[in-house]
């Protein structure tokens, strides 16, 4: 079937603004979205650009504006979305070049929140042990593939950039409820900020929006009532 | 074209498993950069599935020397018993080491590290099943390589994200840099440096139907290819039992280790057919053939009679959510079938490399059959060939490879770097980049001579005659597809001129290798007149121990390779037949 695609684009060599291209390609409706862009850029505009690598929903390199809403590219099928496509780069973070954004600041607020096992004792020769009920309190949040999807979707962020945002909130969250870490306390002391976990007014656009299916919004709570408890 | 220099001790390319494992152990003794086409977290590491075996007998009995012995048979023999022992005995301490930095393993009741079956994994040398995969759910790769990242995060490694290494410079015989694209503004870099690792990954893009990527294209083995370094044992490529039908996607083998079985279109479970005592969980050239074997039978199901069932009907909604999440949620996503009521349609994928670039066992590569080292070049993972996988990898030990060798490679590049003196790289270093870059961006664009063409013709020919199955007149008519290819190739042309994120450009070099590592697969595999592992030759089904006991090793030359030998190193088992 002929999907028509409206796709925001942007050059910086050429363009001084974003404008929208029309496309027609024909495909199959259990293709991924990001086919279809191969599709485009491989056979009729070798001068579209986008990120991609795994094609499968676990790297994160392609999340974009899919009719409104945030998804990656190669976890959503053309009969999920219908024929008529309106594709743009992820809100909030500088447009580099049609569909790729600057992730720099995105990072930049990851590596803010400590996103790495703090703790000093030494460890012995055999592992850690940890109770099935203690991993499982974290479990959710060890699926973060860092894609921004949630970031980028967040209201907040949209208008505060200095937001540490969803994704790193996520990444904290995942350290601060695993048994094994001692980092909490200068953790939560970040997140207490004015552009840390309070600044999230529970729109739960993150969530929607977490291709992974990690209960964002929940995981922003628990941080808050940690914080509030640690205090 | 601006050209930018910098100046470093050590270089890694890749930030897998393999170049962040690397970049751990070189950190804290050098000035040390990570360079990756990507950004690390969306490496193809994070991709592995259903674990990373290690002798840990936390669920029974068990002893290392037992997985060694599993590899070597897993690999028809040819792995280097004396690799295969540091693989093995490395893995115990590698696995808690990941543990204590912070990875997030599953656990048993008592708290200790799970651990499950996996394919080719046994006790006592073939009794049963082993219980020696450790894991994260279903997604032990994503944690493998976050933990990795996480941890060279607290180190404050440094990163150049989205840079792209196309050239490696080597003057006398010794290594003094290589040199980058700047992907987001279209700068060159030469990087002034005594010690590289090449931890690209694979090459899984040479084949139409792969679990790869597509960003493995094989970067780190063609950059050294073109620069006379041979490649090793490149006739075998392993295809995966388990990708979903026509897309290839990976479902693990962790579905059959805890219980998945795989059924013909009469439902017939066909492995008790192939490999009576362990059936489902025999290794994956196995499996493969076997699937393969049952669809030429007539037995394949569906309309075209060309797929396989793996049914995970019995084994219940609450250890499928546990253990399986992620596969099943890629079956809802992409099939659109609930995998808890109905068996999942898949046939073999292209999926992993035991290939590559020849290193020792100290991840120094080596510059020609007879051991010659290069000075100040390392590789590791699966762009790189110890060889501890021989003709045949065992799941779960690719994860094991990437942190073992991984850690090798990077403690080889401090020994380097502290025996040796900063060099100096000439400004001219760029010229050999720049000019490719020049040509692509100043030839006129013809849809004919368009990359994704050249390409797809590339990956479909290869799917249809170097897969599987081979024989020689397959293996001709692939020399000849390839060698139109390559003609093709000499005149490919790009649309996109500009410098910002030119992916097109990218792709277009990225070719060149892919075209390289098909031409050394074909030219090896013709040349091997033997069946072992995942190198199947029809027309000589049977192992050759008396001509083949030995790597091959693949010189560049125009469009095909020229092949020199290595015999392989034994050890303590014996070849024999391998019976599962």
């Amino acid at each position: 079937m002929d999907v028509s695609i409206k796709i925001l684009r942007y050059d910086p060599e050429s363009d001084r603004k974003g404008h929208w291209e029309n496309y027609i390609v024909d495909a199959e409706p259990e293709e991924r979205i990001l086919d279809l862009l191969h599709k485009i850029k491989w056979f009729e505009d070798g001068s579209l650009s986008f990120r991609k690598s795994c094609a499968h929903g676990v790297c994160g390199s392609d999340a974009m504006v899919i009719n409104g809403e945030n998804m990656l590219a190669c976890q959503v099928l053309v009969k999920e979305v219908g024929n008529s496509l309106k594709i743009e780069p992820i809100r909030g973070l500088p447009v580099v070049k049609d569909l790729i954004v600057d992730m720099e600041p995105f990072f930049d607020s990851y590596k803010k929140v400590m996103p790495y096992l703090i703790n000093e004792k030494e460890p012995g020769d055999r592992e850690r042990l940890q109770s099935p009920e203690d991993r499982d309190r974290f479990e959710d949040t060890t699926k973060c593939i860092l894609c921004a999807a949630c970031t980028t979707s967040c209201p907040v962020f949209w208008t505060a950039e200095s937001y540490v945002g969803p994704a790193a909130i996520v990444n904290a969250h995942r350290f601060v409820f695993d048994s094994r870490d001692e980092g909490s306390k200068q953790r939560l002391e970040i997140l207490k900020d004015v552009n840390g976990a309070f600044r999230c007014r529970t729109a739960f656009n993150c969530t929607s929006a977490c291709p992974r299916g990690i209960q964002v919004t929940k995981a922003i709570e628990d941080i808050k009532r940690e914080t509030l408890l640690n205090n | 074209m601006k050209v930018i220099k910098h100046s470093f001790d050590g270089v890694i390319v890749g930030a897998g498993g393999a170049g962040l494992r690397a970049a751990i152990e070189a950190a804290p003794h050098m000035k040390l950069a990570v360079i990756t086409k990507l950004y690390p977290t969306r490496s193809h590491t994070g991709a592995a599935q259903g674990g990373m075996s290690a002798a840990l007998a936390n669920v029974e009995e068990d002893n290392w020397n037992w997985h060694a012995f599993d590899t070597v048979k897993g690999s028809d023999y040819l792995a280097d018993q004396p690799a295969v022992d540091i693989l093995c005995k490395e893995a115990i301490d590698a696995v808690i080491e990941l543990e204590h930095w912070g990875l997030p393993f599953s656990r048993l009741d008592n708290g200790k590290i799970a651990q499950r079956r996996f394919g080719g994994h046994t006790v006592k040398e073939g009794t049963s099943p082993a219980f020696r995969a450790c894991y994260a759910a279903d997604r032990t790769g994503h944690m493998i390589l976050q933990t990795l990242y996480q941890k060279c995060v607290s180190m404050g490694v440094t990163f150049f994200d989205e840079f792209q290494v196309l050239d490696i410079k080597i003057e006398d015989g010794i290594c003094q840099g290589v040199v980058a694209y700047e992907l987001a503004t279209g700068d060159i870099h030469i990087f002034e440096t005594r010690a590289v690792t090449f931890a690209t990954g694979g090459f899984g893009k040479i084949f139409k139907v792969s679990s790869n990527a597509h960003s493995l294209t094989g970067d780190g083995p063609g950059i050294l290819y073109q620069k006379g370094i041979p490649l090793e044992d490149m006739e075998f490529y392993q295809f995966h039992p388990t990708g979903i039908y026509r897309l290839g996607i990976l479902l693990s083998e962790a579905a059959r280790g805890e219980g998945g079985i795989l059924r013909n279109k009469d439902g017939e479970r066909f492995m008790e057919r192939y490999a009576p005592s362990i059936k489902d969980l025999a290794p994956r050239d196995m499996v493969s053939r076997a699937i393969a074997t049952e669809i030429s039978a007539g037995n394949g199901a569906g309309p075209d009679s060309d797929y396989v069932y793996l049914d995970l009907t019995h084994l219940g909604a609450e250890t499928i959510k546990k253990k399986l999440p992620d596969i099943t949620d890629f079956v809802r996503t992409y099939v659109k079938i609930e995998p808890i009521e109905e068996p999942i349609p898949v046939q073999p994928t292209a999926h992993y490399a035991m290939g590559g670039i020849p290193t020792d066992v100290n991840s120094r590569v080596l510059s020609d059959e007879k051991g010659t080292v290069l000075p100040g070049v390392y590789a590791a993972g699966e762009a790189a060939c110890v060889s501890v996988h021989g003709a045949n990898r065992l799941g779960t030990n690719s994860l094991l490879d990437i942190v073992v060798f991984g850690k090798r490679a990077g403690q080889s590049m401090v020994d380097y770097v502290t025996q040796t003196k900063p060099n100096q790289l000439s400004d001219n270093a760029s010229i050999d980049l720049a000019k490719k870059i020049t040509n692509l961006i100043e030839k006129e664009h013809t849809n004919e001579f368009s990359v994704a063409k050249i390409r797809k013709d590339l990956q479909d020919s290869m799917e249809e005659n170097a897969k599987i199955f081979r024989t020689k007149e397959t293996l001709e008519t692939q020399t000849e597809i390839l060698e139109e290819l390559r003609e093709r190739y000499e005149n490919v042309t790009i649309y996109d001129k500009g410098k910002v994120h030119n992916s097109e450009l990218v792709e277009a070099i990225e070719l060149d290798y892919l075209l390289d590592m098909s031409e050394a697969t074909v030219s090896s595999a013709l040349a091997r007149n033997e069946s072992r592992g995942a190198h199947s030759r029809q027309d000589y089904p049977d192992r050759d121990d008396t001509n083949f006991m030995k790597h091959s090793f693949a010189f560049k030359n125009e469009n095909s390779a020229n092949l020199k030998y290595r015999d392989v190193e034994l050890g303590k088992y014996e070849p024999m037949e391998r019976k599962y």
